[in-house]
């Protein structure tokens, strides 16, 4: 497909019923499926002769804890035929487990891995499913929001015991984190004002 | 012979990723520094072109051609590092010091420009940080004059090597199909004869208005990858040759008070100078809520960052593709069937640097 809005329509029709929502912006095409839907979204992303997005860029996840659904699972394509980015997005819940996509794109497996590691997401019929970047028999996942930046545990090695040995953390003086907000931006009317503002410079 | 490698990285995992949402856009920057240690400022780039996109500001054109000129830098640092080193765990030992001597004159341009020879902090959204100090763009220009004469010595001592081609021809070989499959980018990708660019493909900062060709490998092999890298590093230096021709004095970041900090001098004399410096500095500017994803031609492959921001002067999310990571992952596939002592070629070959990988 030439253009992203003809790459967008293709998808729109070939793939009504799995397609919830598309949108472009920033050149880019974002796409919203089901959960269910996405070995299929990926198959026929790879193989069709117009879209081709023959390359899995990246696999990660947005948490947003305070919603219901609260993982927002987040795909990256690349098409080199059409020069075309493509990014698929679904929301899931904390403790459900998602389709791996390693039998499509064996390059899936250490991403699949990372999402696991730092958002504790599992996957269906992944090979491998193992921690991969954080320390062996390291609990918890820390790219979620809830994990504190500083971590539970910290490692050093004890002069009495003459070993490596891993203990509750222990702050000098706690993270400090403030709070900027101008008092006189911060005021509701003076919020409003701004984004009045800056609707009436889109206009110009 | 090989039957598996299973790779077990994260040893120098920091988590930057997390500390990144816990800073402000301004603080985020040299994180970036410390994932590909030996390219800094291309890590920067991808940051600082997702935030200007968010921001839809605009970047003055001087300041496009110093962060052009000092990406390819970054990639001549990468290129003479990875053909050196390569070299050397294949048996040479020459290279790498005759390599090394030009990365430390590269390095003195980071300084010169930067302040620091390795952790730059030079890029800002919006621009450069600060003007290019006076006599360092003579020096860069005859840095690319005598530089070729190197990349010749270099050549001299490898391309036609007995022991070197012996070691390095039909070893680890990625197909096309392969290559996409893999998720594999830069020189892993066009070695393999995919013709595949970013800076020509989806071009960015001012590498639409260069010339330059893209060196493509016929084999795929580890041999190929040497020789694209080889060639990249002579259009990297006809690159900077360019910028350095077209190059006009001019402002080198954005002129907008609530992205850029003023001038030192400025705070002295002027109330709203001093207002935007504190603020600029305390709370940091604020980003509205957007989602994006930028890619770079990092020296390594495509080096990408998928921003989310939500209005606050701090990144909701930032997560950074390394193009390493694809890499090192192929390392069962690419090296099952070959002797041990091909490991280090075909590590060598992948241009592996740690800090990009485990973040």
């Amino acid at each position: 497909m030439k253009s992203l809005e003809d790459l967008e329509k293709k998808i729109n029709s070939e793939l009504t019923t799995k397609i919830n929502n598309t949108e472009i912006k920033h050149n880019q095409i974002y796409i919203e499926i089901d959960k269910e839907d996405m070995v299929d979204v990926a198959i026929f992303l790879k193989t069709n002769q117009d879209t081709k997005f023959r390359q899995l860029i990246d696999i990660t996840v947005v948490d947003y804890p305070e919603q219901n659904q609260r993982f927002e699972v987040v795909y990256l394509f690349l098409s080199h035929e059409f020069n075309q980015r493509l990014i698929v997005k679904y929301l899931i819940a904390e403790n459900e487990v998602i389709p791996s996509l390693t039998s499509i794109f064996p390059s899936a497996n250490w991403m699949e891995r990372e999402v696991f590691d730092m958002y504790g997401v599992s996957f269906k019929d992944h090979p491998d499913l193992r921690r991969i970047l954080t320390d062996y028999g390291f609990e918890g996942h820390p790219l979620r929001k809830d994990f504190p930046l500083t971590g539970h545990s910290e490692v050093r090695y004890s002069e009495e015991q003459k070993k490596v040995i891993s203990e509750p953390v222990k702050l000098e003086q706690n993270y400090r984190n403030f709070d900027y907000e101008s008092p006189w931006e911060g005021t509701k009317y003076i919020k409003e004002e701004i984004q009045n503002n800056d609707k009436k410079k889109l206009k110009i | 012979m090989v039957e598996k490698a299973d790779p077990h990285i994260g040893l120098l995992h920091r988590g930057t990723e997390k500390l990144i949402e816990n800073k402000t856009y301004m603080q985020a920057v040299p994180y970036f520094d410390r994932l590909d240690y030996v390219a800094p400022m291309n890590q920067e780039h991808a940051f600082a072109l997702a935030v200007e996109k968010i921001l839809k500001i605009d970047v003055p054109i001087r300041a496009q051609y110093i962060r052009v000129i000092f990406c390819e830098i970054g990639r001549i640092l990468s290129h003479i590092l990875n053909v050196t080193t390569q070299a050397l765990d294949v048996g040479a030992l020459t290279p790498s010091l005759w390599g090394f001597e030009e990365r430390e004159t590269l390095m003195t341009f980071y300084e010169r420009a930067s302040g620091s020879r390795l952790h730059a902090n030079y890029f800002r959204a919006g621009g450069v940080h600060q003007d290019l100090p006076k006599g360092l763009e003579e020096d860069i220009a005859k840095f690319c004059e005598t530089f070729p004469k190197i990349i010749n010595d270099l050549e001299s001592l490898l391309t036609d090597n007995r022991i070197f081609k012996q070691r390095n021809v039909d070893i680890g070989v990625v197909t096309k199909e392969d290559a996409l499959d893999y998720s594999f980018s830069g020189v892993m990708i066009r070695g393999s004869g995919v013709p595949w660019d970013l800076r020509k493909s989806q071009p960015y900062d001012c590498y639409e208005s260069l010339d330059f060709k893209i060196p493509v490998g016929k084999n795929g092999d580890c041999y190929d990858r040497y020789l694209c890298r080889i060639e990249e590093m002579k259009e990297s230096v006809s690159i900077i040759k360019q910028c350095l021709a077209k190059m006009e004095k001019g402002p080198i970041k954005s002129l907008d008070g609530k992205i850029s900090p003023p001038p030192k001098a400025e705070i002295k004399q002027s109330m709203e100078a001093l207002i935007h410096h504190f603020k600029l500095f305390t709370e940091g500017y604020r980003v509205p809520k957007d989602e994006i994803y930028t890619a770079v031609e990092a020296p390594k492959g495509e080096f990408g960052v998928y921003l989310i921001s939500d209005g606050s002067s701090k990144p909701y999310k930032c997560k950074i593709r390394a193009p390493g990571f694809s890499h090192l992952q192929s390392m069962d596939y690419l090296i099952k069937g070959h002797m041990l002592a091909d490991v280090p070629a075909v590590l060598g070959s992948l241009d592996i640097v740690f800090g990009e990988v485990d973040r």
